[in-house]
């Protein structure tokens, strides 16, 4: 039988929303698939954008930013600073014609746990249609 | 704001400025292109002594380093300097002043509409001198001359965007007239009182130049055409940058890359055993040295939107990778994101220190 594909989606989650909106959809005994591996960070600012190439490069099927709402940052304006490093990095992989479709950023607030689960849950399977990535067995990369 | 008729030989008439300036103690140093008189080549030079600018070449199409950056160091040495840059040189130093890398508070540059620069490798084999008459009839003609950088031909902010001094090199030098040297501000004003030469109140028009912009125009258009050749994507990406050998020399010559410790010369790319393990393990086999296209994209997402196209990277490059190009292309994108142009403006914040509480509504 062959053995169904399981994406890996790092996932970087802000400490005050979305990681807060992960524990919540866990509480809430929420179904989301394993294929999330939620690391946290401070606030979605501190995304370099190298961190999204490393873990694309390295092989992660898709790479999810979570962060606080416009508006909401703990820090007052970080998720901006987030939003316009995504667009850039977005904007080169699009140059570069690579899959910008295995990027994403979301905004998810500590108390929707319900939306989490939705994220992750319609990202692995918009996942599962793009298919593993191809970096994960390049030797070039 | 005046201008002052030189003869068709400009590089002489700045150079007389230069030492002028140097002469009436306006100046304390001046930055500028050099002929290396003991070996037929040339460099850039800072000098104080009047009786050394006879060496200088100031309007020489060579670019031994971007003087953008060389001037970051100095700018803020509290003497006055008088610094002949190419257009995009001062660009370049314009966005780093935008980082704090420099201040144009003791600085008189003087720039000219440029022609492009040839690669170093002709530098370097001599052949610079027998190429410059023909160089010269093609700019005056308002054509693109061919052996210089791809990057030069393909570039279109050829007029300097905020020199104190402009001089006009390309297209207008060959008419009647002769060639101008454009005083743009107060502080030119200031500095050129005295200088020789017939005064009149004409200002810059860069409709004299609109045939150069578009020959440029087209020849961007056909660089940009040329890479996507074997199609986009990973393979693409291996194909541009496969001879990769990790040397990092387009990020020391690079203008904008000014992070005293960047995070690719950091210790996070120290390469340890369970590194290998790890990838050893995943893919079997792992290219040697390890993330050369990760670099080139970190520094992508990092600068791109500050690019400006110098192309420094690409004649450094030890295996011919055109570094300059892909940054070229991919820049624009990611600058027209925010309507940004490099080195348009010093007091316009770089993007992504500044923030619109309502853009990107299609992100998140």
């Amino acid at each position: 039988m062959k053995k169904e594909f399981t994406p890996r989606i790092t996932s970087f989650l802000c400490k005050w929303c979305s990681y807060t909106g992960a524990d919540l959809a866990g509480t809430a005994r929420l179904q989301y698939p394993t294929s999330i591996i939620p690391i946290q960070v401070m606030c979605s600012s501190r995304v370099d954008p190298v961190f999204l190439i490393k873990a694309f490069l390295n092989g992660s099927d898709g790479v999810l930013i979570g962060g606080c709402h416009p508006g909401d940052c703990h820090y007052e304006t970080g998720n901006y600073h987030a939003r316009r490093r995504f667009a850039i990095v977005r904007s080169v992989f699009e140059s570069l014609g690579l899959e910008s479709e295995r990027l994403k950023l979301s905004w998810i607030s500590a108390s929707e746990g319900p939306k989490f689960a939705r994220v992750a849950n319609e990202y692995t399977e918009e996942i599962m249609k793009l298919g593993e990535n191809p970096t994960r067995k390049s030797i070039f990369l | 704001m005046s201008s002052i008729t030189i003869d068709t030989r400009a590089s002489r008439k700045v150079r007389e400025l230069l030492k002028f300036l140097l002469e009436n103690g306006k100046i304390d140093a001046a930055l500028t292109m050099r002929r290396i008189p003991e070996n037929n080549s040339y460099d850039l030079a800072l000098i104080t002594d009047a009786s050394n600018i006879n060496e200088a070449v100031p309007l020489i199409p060579v670019m031994t380093v971007n003087a953008g950056q060389v001037l970051s160091s100095i700018s803020t040495s509290g003497k006055k300097i008088a610094v002949v840059l190419k257009p995009c040189e001062l660009r370049a130093f314009v966005e780093l002043v935008k980082r704090e890398r420099g201040s144009f508070e003791n600085l008189l540059t003087i720039s000219h509409t440029c022609g492009g620069v040839f690669p170093l490798d002709l530098v370097e084999k001599g052949q610079i001198e027998e190429l410059i008459p023909k160089y010269e009839k093609t700019i005056s003609k308002g054509e693109i001359p061919v052996n210089t950088r791809d990057t030069c031909r393909a570039c279109e902010h050829f007029i300097p965007m905020n020199a104190d001094i402009t001089v006009s090199v390309a297209g207008e030098c060959e008419s009647e007239k002769g060639c101008m040297m454009y005083l743009n501000t107060e502080k030119a004003e200031e500095f050129a009182e005295g200088f020789a030469g017939e005064r009149s109140e004409q200002k810059f028009d860069p409709s004299v130049l609109q045939k150069t912009l578009n020959a440029r125009l087209a020849e961007k258009e056909k660089l940009f055409a040329s890479m996507t050749a074997s199609g986009p994507g990973l393979d693409q990406l291996v194909d541009t940058f496969g001879k990769c050998v990790g040397c990092h020399g387009s990020n020391s010559v690079c203008p904008i890359c000014y992070c005293l410790l960047c995070d690719f010369e950091s210790a996070n790319f120290d390469y340890n055993l369970p590194y290998f393990e790890e990838h050893l393990s995943r893919r079997g086999a792992l290219r040697l040295p390890p993330d050369t296209i990760f670099f080139h994209l970190g520094r992508l997402t990092h600068m791109s939107f500050s690019c400006v196209g110098c192309g420094m990277c690409s004649d450094v490059c030890p295996v011919g990778i055109p570094v300059a190009a892909v940054f070229k292309k991919t820049g624009e994108k990611t600058a027209a994101l925010f309507d940004y142009v490099p080195g348009r403006d010093a007091e316009e914040s770089i993007p992504v220190m500044v923030y619109k509480e309502e853009e990107f509504s299609d992100i998140g």
